[in-house]
């Protein structure tokens, strides 16, 4: 489970949103339009237990996500869902990764101030002797065509 | 026995005399028979690790991912604080101030170094450009890519950083670095194949005490290192994970 989100850590104007996720939990999420722009040449790292659950972060990923890496570590990945993400992305992503597979995609990600930073996405799972042990999810740059082609895409897949 | 051992043809050219003298102080505080074998290029190297030849290899982490997957290869240590980096450098006169100013067809110049070509190409990415999409430029070495940018032979060159870092100043002044990348886990390791793994943590607990050593940190220097660390089975595997992450 994770906490609603809190009005006096967002910074500017913003919207509010219910979020039903996968496991049947809700959250309510405070997000505004400010948009922080990726870093040149850094990778967002993290990696999460099969479930899901953030067990190792990068300084990349506590930079960027806004939160700091105490709130990161045993937090569900999903505390960086953004509202403008189509949920049938992520159920593309559980059932990619559930066959062993490495999904790709271009994501919007929800910052703890309520601003938001677009990724290129890669998740992998981590085998261990023949087991998933968790996952592997690598963020990088985006293309900034790719982006616009998924902010105008998203919205008709929700 | 023999073992064999060789170092990632990406070496700086002047540390070659370093790795000679690293091959000879390790092999008389071992006690072993170690031949140091120089490939000049990877698909000469990747033979070699093909045909089974190499027992002890200081691998760039590309080919780690390969020789702990497919051969067995197990790792020791790595260079106390170092990771690998590229940048991708244009002339200093280019009209590219950033990465996403370069155009489809742009002419890239690279070396044969898998893992330094694939954080220059995700460095590409911003601008939409991939393998498709360029027109390549191999070089034999970084030296060469930077030749070929100053020649007006390539518009945008990958290089691996720490090279970069040490090209003449002169050369410097007339390229422009564009993005420099920041991933700080990725990291050449030493590692050992399946005929020396009886003798890992011998071989593991020489290196970490060589620094230590009354010869050993002369021999280091060569090298251009502080020292070696430990790398788990662990660390290496999510190294793996990370790369195959990235190579998509």
């Amino acid at each position: 489970m994770i906490s609603d989100m809190k009005p006096e850590d967002i910074v500017g104007d913003y919207r509010e949103a219910e979020l039903a996720f996968y496991d049947g939990s809700r959250r309510k999420v405070l997000y505004t339009e400010l948009e922080t722009p990726y870093p040149d040449g850094k990778l967002i790292v993290s990696t999460t237990t099969p479930e899901g659950v953030i067990r190792q972060v990068n300084r990349a990923f506590v930079e960027m996500s806004g939160y700091s890496e105490a709130e990161l570590i045993g937090a569900p990945h999903n505390i960086l869902r953004h509202p403008d993400m189509p949920a049938a992305a992520f159920k593309d992503l559980w059932e990619t990764v559930l066959r062993g597979e490495k999904w790709q995609g271009y994501v919007k990600n929800l910052r703890k101030d309520g601003g938001y930073y677009w990724v290129k996405a890669t998740v992998i799972p981590n085998v261990r002797g023949g087991k998933v042990v968790g996952y592997t999810s690598v963020r990088r740059k985006p293309s900034r065509t790719k982006v616009d082609e998924c902010a105008k895409l998203y919205p008709t897949l929700r | 026995m023999t073992f064999l051992f060789t170092v990632s043809p990406d070496f700086a050219p002047d540390r070659l005399s370093g790795w000679y003298i690293f091959n000879t102080w390790l092999q008389k505080q071992t006690d072993s028979a170690i031949h140091l074998e120089m490939y000049n290029h990877y698909q000469q190297l990747h033979q070699a690790i093909e045909a089974d030849k190499i027992d002890l290899i200081y691998a760039n982490p590309y080919d780690a991912a390969m020789l702990v997957r497919n051969k067995g290869f197990l790792p020791l240590v790595k260079a106390q604080g170092q990771a690998d980096e590229a940048i991708v450098a244009v002339h200093a006169d280019s009209p590219a101030q950033d990465v996403a100013d370069l155009q489809v067809n742009s002419r890239v110049a690279f070396t044969d170094d898998p893992d330094v070509r694939l954080m220059g190409m995700i460095m590409l990415e911003p601008a939409d450009l991939d393998v498709g999409n360029i027109v390549p430029v191999l070089a034999d070495s970084h030296v060469l890519v930077a030749k070929h940018l100053l020649k007006g032979e390539a518009d945008a060159g990958i290089i691996l950083a720490e090279a970069y870092d040490n090209l003449s100043g002169v050369i410097r002044k007339q390229l422009r670095v564009l993005v420099r990348s920041q991933i700080s886990v990725i990291h050449h390791s030493l590692m050992v194949g399946p005929r020396l793994q009886a003798r890992r943590g011998e071989l593991r607990q020489v290196l970490l005490n060589m620094a230590a050593d009354e010869k050993g940190g002369g021999v280091l220097a060569a090298l251009g290192f502080s020292g070696w660390q430990a790398v788990d089975d662990e660390e290496m595997e999510f190294m793996i994970d990370l790369m195959d992450t990235l190579n998509t």
